[in-house]
């Protein structure tokens, strides 16, 4: 694991898996982590960019400021998934569809 | 002497003007505008009149003629003639009119349309004068339409009466069917001379410019005007019913002027008569003469006699254009107009007074009835004085005018016939003599049977009283105007001469159709002219002596029957009595014929015309069923359909709204992904 390419692909490989999650999980919480696989996978990229071609620290600060963010909006979400168990009794996100047509 | 005939002719239309519009606010409903007016025509006319025997010469004329339409070829001019035909014509209609005007204050009184009676006088006056100063005949014509307009408004003055409005439009009718005539020989004249004035046409037709056949035409066709102005047979029939109007106006128009106006025209076209025009003149006039008087003896109306002998005496009048006495025919139409007028207000005069007879005793006959008259001489001195010196006069006895130019008429019927190779023309004098024979008796009868003898009724008789001055001066002064000595000046002879004024001013005018032919269309030599008026003097002072002595035998003295006479000729008199049936004929055939035509066309129009119109809408509504049909259907039906397919479409596109956000997410990954593809591409 020498090359850069591998972990593209393994980074590109978990953006999938998350983005999967994200549409495919029923549950609100199964989607956060859906979320989680996605940023990380972003986080992946940028230390192999970082390593292989800016040779510096960049990446790094920049994964460290994703993990941060990640964290943060996280709270966040779980705060709105608790408001709405709060109303609707679930956290199924196919029952939130008032916003239809 | 044109602007003295200008005012002579406008003065009485400026009266028309103001009594029509003004007459009933003015003060005595303003009969002064009118007889003023026409008092203003008299006295002019007279300067003119005098001027014109100060002038004595016989050629007298002047003539201004301006162009009225100028449009090209087609030109007509107007203008005014004055020669001493028009002068002395001029003179007797204003004074006629004048003496009518004032007689009619008196016999109009207390009328409910008193003003509009004047108005009309006046326009009759004006339309008249108009009618004899024009030099040209569509100038004329105009104003024979006027005149007989006017005679319509005054026949049919009492027009709530039913048989007044009736005899006012037979009047206008029968009057059209011979402007028929007139018109059509309007047209020829124009066609082929390319103008109306009558100087111009004496010219042309001397040029021979018109000639032959369609010349004779022309003349006889505008003596159909004259026929039927002056109710020559067989267009006499309207003159007797016009007796409905007002005395007056019987007395004005169809005695001295309007009826004048057909011999007044025949005088002005004389010089374009081809010899068979004027036979045919002769003869329609002399027929009328006989048959009007043989009508007239068994009339018991006083105004209808009258009237048929107003028919005769015009068939004299024209008679004697047709046999070239041109001067004696209008020197009658002169005399006829004083004596003839003077009759009619004679008439009235005796009507008057049996009206207010009949309103004091509640009494509802026709006060026209001479069987409910008699002995009135006694209670109407003046007017039964005037009537008789008119019945001389009309009757021709010498020292009387109508003498004078009754026996001219007469003697030149003989002269004409005597000139004549064809013994056949004997029958002009035949009935011209025989005519003054019956024309005495007729007249006596009226008088015996109105003025002398014992009242019929007694209870009337009572109430009959002279008229009123305004009525009884005119009477007079028309007598006067009978008497011989005016018309033989500067002779006194009343046997008359050639040296009167009128012999030596009213000349007869040269022929043009004998300048055209080269000879004279007719010759009279010297010694017949003479002899025919030597004897013809003496047969007709015979006759009409005979013809009073007549009278006298059956009505006055009684000698003979009249009931036994008159049973012994039972099928004449009953032709007499009722005018030879002529109306009933008229009336079953052209009028009824009319009416047929009128009811097969009315029959067109109402199913045929009507009914290609209403087919028309029939169309026209299922057409736009049809077309409301296809709006409706196919037109809303593409509005409707395109709103059905937005509808649609909406409907599925909204269903992207599934309010779930995993599927934007994965609609926005999708499109992302699209868009990736699509630059790499």
């Amino acid at each position: 694991m020498n090359t850069l390419m591998p972990y593209l692909i393994i980074g590109a490989t978990v953006f999938t898996l998350g983005i999967f999650t994200i549409i495919y999980k029923k549950n609100a919480v199964g989607i956060l982590m859906g979320v989680e696989l996605v940023l990380n996978s972003v986080n992946i990229n940028f230390i192999a960019f970082a390593k292989f071609v800016d040779k510096g620290i960049n990446g790094q600060v920049v994964a460290i400021f994703v993990i941060i963010l990640a964290a943060a909006e996280t709270a966040i979400a779980l705060a709105i998934i608790l408001n709405i168990y709060r109303t609707k009794a679930t956290v199924d996100v196919t029952e939130l569809n008032e916003m239809k047509h | 002497m044109i602007t003295l005939a200008l005012y002579i002719w406008l003065v009485p239309l400026l009266a028309f003007g103001i009594q029509i519009f003004l007459g009933k606010r003015l003060p005595r409903k303003g009969d002064w505008v009118s007889v003023g007016a026409i008092g203003i025509s008299f006295v002019l006319s007279l300067i003119m009149f005098v001027r014109m025997l100060l002038n004595y010469d016989p050629n007298f004329s002047v003539h201004t003629s301006i162009p009225w339409i100028d449009a090209g070829n087609f030109k007509i001019a107007m203008g005014i003639y004055l020669d001493n035909l028009a002068i002395t014509m001029a003179m007797a209609v204003s004074t006629v009119s004048f003496v009518v005007h004032i007689y009619s204050i008196g016999y109009m009184e207390g009328d409910p349309r008193y003003s509009r009676f004047f108005a009309y006088l006046s326009l009759f006056s004006f339309s008249m004068l108009g009618l004899i100063f024009f030099d040209n005949l569509f100038g004329i014509f105009m104003m024979w339409e006027l005149v007989g307009l006017c005679s319509y408004l005054l026949i049919g003055f009492y027009f709530e009466k039913k048989s007044a409005s009736d005899a006012g439009k037979k009047a206008f009718i029968t009057n059209r069917v011979g402007d028929w005539g007139f018109l059509i020989g309007l047209l020829i004249v124009f066609t082929t001379l390319g103008t109306f004035t009558l100087t111009d046409i004496q010219t042309l037709v001397a040029q021979g410019k018109l000639s032959g056949g369609l010349l004779t035409a022309a003349g006889i066709l505008l003596f159909a005007g004259a026929v039927g102005k002056s109710a020559q047979f067989p267009l006499h029939v309207w003159l007797p019913d016009a007796m409905e109007g007002p005395t007056p106006v019987s007395a004005l128009i169809h005695a001295a002027t309007m009826v004048a106006a057909g011999v007044y025209l025949m005088a002005r076209i004389s010089f374009m008569l081809s010899f068979d025009a004027m036979l045919v003149v002769a003869y329609v006039g002399g027929f009328t003469s006989l048959f009007a008087a043989t009508i007239a003896i068994t009339q018991n109306d006083i105004k209808r006699v009258l009237a048929y002998s107003t028919i005769s005496q015009l068939g004299y009048m024209i008679m004697a254009i047709g046999v070239g006495a041109y001067q004696a025919g209008f020197f009658h139409l002169v005399t006829h107009a004083m004596f003839k007028a003077g009759l009619f207000l004679g008439s009235g005069s005796v009507i008057h007074a049996m009206h207010h007879a009949m309103h004091k005793t509640g009494v509802e006959e026709d006060p026209n009835d001479i069987r409910l008259m008699g002995g009135f001489r006694h209670k109407m001195p003046i007017t039964y004085y005037t009537f008789l010196i008119f019945s001389l006069a009309l009757s021709g006895i010498p020292f009387f005018s109508g003498f004078l130019s009754k026996d001219a008429i007469l003697g030149g019927t003989l002269a004409f016939a005597m000139a004549q190779s064809n013994p056949v023309h004997y029958l002009l004098p035949i009935f011209g003599f025989t005519a003054a024979i019956i024309t005495a008796f007729y007249m006596f009868r009226l008088i015996i049977k109105t003025f002398f003898g014992e009242p019929k009724r007694p209870d009337l008789y009572e109430h009959i009283h002279e008229s009123p001055k305004v009525m009884t001066g005119p009477l007079i002064t028309l007598a006067t105007l009978s008497i011989w000595i005016f018309f033989t000046l500067p002779s006194i002879s009343p046997f008359g001469s050639e040296n009167s004024w009128y012999y030596h001013l009213i000349k007869k005018p040269a022929s043009s159709v004998s300048a055209q032919l080269g000879h004279p269309v007719l010759e009279i030599p010297e010694h017949i002219e003479h002899a025919a008026h030597v004897n013809g003097m003496i047969i007709s002072v015979i006759f009409a002596l005979t013809g009073i002595l007549l009278a006298y035998m059956f009505y006055y003295w009684k000698k003979w029957d009249v009931e036994a006479f008159t049973n012994k000729i039972r099928p004449l008199y009953d032709l007499s009595y009722h005018k030879y049936y002529i109306d009933e004929i008229y009336n079953a055939t052209l009028v009824r014929g009319l009416l047929l035509w009128n009811n097969i066309l009315a029959w067109f129009d109402l199913h045929i015309i009507d009914g290609i119109v209403n087919g028309a809408a029939f169309i026209t509504r299922h057409v736009s069923r049809l077309s409301g049909i296809f709006d409706l259907s196919f037109i809303d039906g593409l509005v409707n359909a395109v709103a059905d397919l937005t509808r649609d479409t909406g409907q599925l596109l909204r269903k992207v709204q599934t309010g779930q956000i995993q599927f934007y997410i994965f609609g926005a990954l999708a499109g992302l992904v699209l868009i990736i593809i699509g630059t790499l591409m």
